[in-house]
């Protein structure tokens, strides 16, 4: 299987084609990748039902308020989207260079500068068309968080220096340039307690998608995803990509780009977080402010991880996490639990998720049969 | 700038420098630990805030300070046997199952320590160096934790004790090469998990000195980032614990520059500051790494400089 060539020990001669008369083997390998993680999602809901009854609540009462406050209404639903739109974006800036073996952690970085750069040239450009300013407040967060990921990847190829620890280090020193930026040479006078740069002006803002409350950022997110899905599993550049994570060696000697294709694919994951910086700003926020590092970064990376680097699978995971933030509220105030035992869900079934990618492989029935 | 006021910054730096360096000092020792050993941690973040969290509970629960300080010991070293437990599983990445484990443990301390925003719990007492000073400012400036010599001290004992003893030795080889640990029939997933639980319990006893000394409360925004930063801070002393207690002590002086500028009236331009220890340790790797040549004195085995 081909997109688990995220995990550098992952791909091994199990992942081969399988042989022409195992037909089953197709349907046997999808069905292990979704029995394994929802075993793992059973057992995780098995460890949080236990930790409710210890507190003397039920856990069919938290079913319950979890599903009415992620899709039990329209308006939950779209507040479920709209809480899993900047994750879509985020995942894919790690998904997209750990098809190459790459382990991105500085979304973050991508995401401040990302939505910085759209705020900042907004001000100086107001007056033009609303809809031209967008493309270019896009193309200007794309472009940030592009050259800052970009930039791991040239250090990686290049120098030779772990990407994981240059974009960490990458995502601080960004988020300290934005904190110097917002409240230095281009805050707003009049922001006082909270340091912003101008307003973008509302009529430069986006509107919502018709006869809804969501934002075009999920619209975006969507087309990224499947655009990536494209790219990775259906052109040669993906081919050469996943050649590379695969095994590193092989793509040298087979005279792929190697260099190239690793910093093309973590500056196209650094542009995604830049635009869901810029979404961040054209359509919630209308100014770049601290609550651009709201950790869509991080909450990125346990997203690819659990979708198994998968741009298709990265959807519904995103989705799922949406939906328990956006019920965290009506479990507060039903339940009379704190926000934070939505945090304490999350963080069950990501450990129990992440665990469970010990059991791909493990079980016979699952792999490719030899021939009788 | 007069001379006066240069003072004045120097000083205040000085002192919150000694205050700041703290938890970066446990959480960095602990992080050095555990990746000698040849696994990153990034969970020590969520260790470090449930350790602040449980520290400042039991201290309020109990009205002894210590008590909570071995209770934030405690839950840090149960979330590092979690991580270390889990990360021997083969294909499980200890990157990701690290911030699993952040999220996990940030998430768990916000939940129990939703009670304790509000009421004050007993604090650690401090050693009042300052007692020769008239001035109030020196005397509060210099009124030091144990827990910063404690540090210290843990820091010294580590550094002398890879080299010198049986223990140390054997996590260092455990760290640099699997395959040599295996041949000489050494049980890595159990050094491992030795390494990490007590890597996590210090990187908890980090979080006890931010609720119990400095800034001395708990709240959900008391932690910024310490846990994470000690991976970047690891880098910048080449897994030394000696260099440890040195890049504790810059960090901090970077972070105590801010409020010190502020005290004479400068709040611009210190967030270039506080960026400059990454920039310094990135200006460090470009300059020391070369394509197949790793970090000086970098643990084999670990992911993140491979």
């Amino acid at each position: 299987m081909s997109d688990s060539a995220a995990l550098p020990s992952a791909t091994t001669l199990a992942d081969a084609p399988a042989p022409v008369f195992d037909r089953g083997y197709r349907y046997r390998h999808a069905l292990e990748s979704i029995l394994v993680p929802a075993l793992a999602l059973v057992l995780a809901a098995a460890g949080f039902a236990l930790f409710l009854i210890c507190l003397g609540q039920s856990p069919l009462d938290f079913v319950d308020l979890v599903w009415r406050g992620a899709f039990g209404s329209a308006f939950s639903i779209q507040n479920t989207l709209l809480k899993a739109s900047p994750l879509l974006l985020t995942a894919l800036c790690v998904a997209l260079p750990a098809q190459l073996g790459l382990v991105i952690i500085g979304g973050e970085g991508a995401v401040v500068l990302g939505g910085l750069a759209a705020a900042a040239i907004a001000p100086p450009l107001a007056g033009i068309p609303p809809l031209l300013l967008q493309v270019l407040m896009m193309i200007a967060g794309m472009s940030a968080g592009a050259v800052w990921i970009g930039f791991a990847g040239w250090l990686r190829a290049k120098r030779g220096i772990n990407e994981t620890i240059s974009s960490l280090l990458l995502a601080y020193i960004a988020i300290a340039l934005f904190n110097h930026i917002v409240e230095g040479p281009l805050r707003d006078p009049a922001s006082l307690n909270k340091p912003s740069t101008a307003d973008i002006g509302a009529g430069n803002m986006f509107g919502y998608l018709p006869g809804t409350d969501v934002h075009p950022g999920l619209i975006f997110g969507i087309i990224a995803c499947i655009a990536f899905y494209i790219l990775i599993f259906k052109t040669s550049f993906g081919f050469g990509c996943r050649v590379t994570g695969g095994s590193l060696r092989a793509a040298q000697l087979q005279g792929l780009p190697v260099t190239r294709l690793i910093i093309i694919a973590c500056a196209l994951g650094g542009a995604c977080a830049g635009l869901a910086g810029m979404v961040e700003v054209a359509a919630v926020q209308g100014r770049a402010n601290a609550s651009l590092a709201a950790g869509y970064g991080y909450a990125g990376i346990l997203i690819a991880f659990l979708a198994r680097q998968n741009p298709l699978a990265i959807i519904p995971m995103a989705v799922v996490l949406g939906g328990l933030t956006a019920s965290g509220g009506l479990i507060q105030r039903r339940m009379d639990l704190p926000d934070a035992t939505v945090l304490v869900l999350q963080g069950m079934i990501f450990v129990a998720i992440l665990a469970s990618e010990t059991f791909y492989g493990r079980f016979a029935w699952f792999q490719p049969r030899r021939a009788p | 700038m007069t001379s006066a006021a240069f003072g004045t910054v120097l000083f205040a730096m000085l002192a919150g420098a000694l205050r700041v360096s703290t938890p970066f000092l446990f959480v960095s020792l602990g992080e050095c630990l555990t990746e000698k050993s040849g696994r990153i941690n990034l969970g020590n973040e969520g260790a470090l805030v449930l350790g602040a969290m449980a520290a400042y509970a039991i201290s309020y629960e109990t009205g002894n300070p210590w008590a909570g300080l071995l209770a934030a010991a405690g839950v840090g070293a149960c979330l590092g046997l979690l991580h270390a437990a889990l990360c021997s599983l083969t294909k499980v990445s200890d990157i990701a199952m690290g911030i699993a484990i952040m999220l996990a443990g940030t998430g768990t301390a916000f939940f129990f320590g939703k009670p304790y925003i509000q009421p004050s719990a007993p604090q650690l007492p401090t050693i009042p160096f300052g007692f020769w000073s008239s001035s109030a400012q020196i005397r509060s400036a210099l009124d030091v934790s144990p827990l910063f010599f404690l540090g210290v001290i843990v820091g010294i004992a580590m550094a002398w004790g890879f080299r010198n003893t049986r223990l140390g030795l054997t996590i260092r080889i455990v760290g640099d090469s699997a395959d040599s640990a295996r041949a000489m029939g050494l049980r890595i997933n159990l050094i491992r998990l030795g390494a990490t639980a007590v890597g996590s319990a210090l990187a908890g006893i980090g979080g006890a000195f931010l609720s119990l000394v400095y800034p001395g409360s708990w709240n959900e925004q008391l932690s910024s980032g310490q846990g994470l930063i000690a991976v970047a801070l690891v880098v910048f002393a080449r897994w030394n614990p000696l260099y440890c207690i040195g890049a504790a002590l810059l960090f901090g002086a970077a972070g105590a520059l801010g409020p010190s500028l502020q005290s004479v009236g400068i709040s611009k331009g210190y967030y270039l500051f506080n960026a400059a220890p990454y920039v310094l340790t990135l200006v460090l790797m470009i300059l020391s790494v070369r394509p197949g040549r790793s970090l000086k004195g970098a643990p084999g085995e670990l992911s993140i400089v491979r």
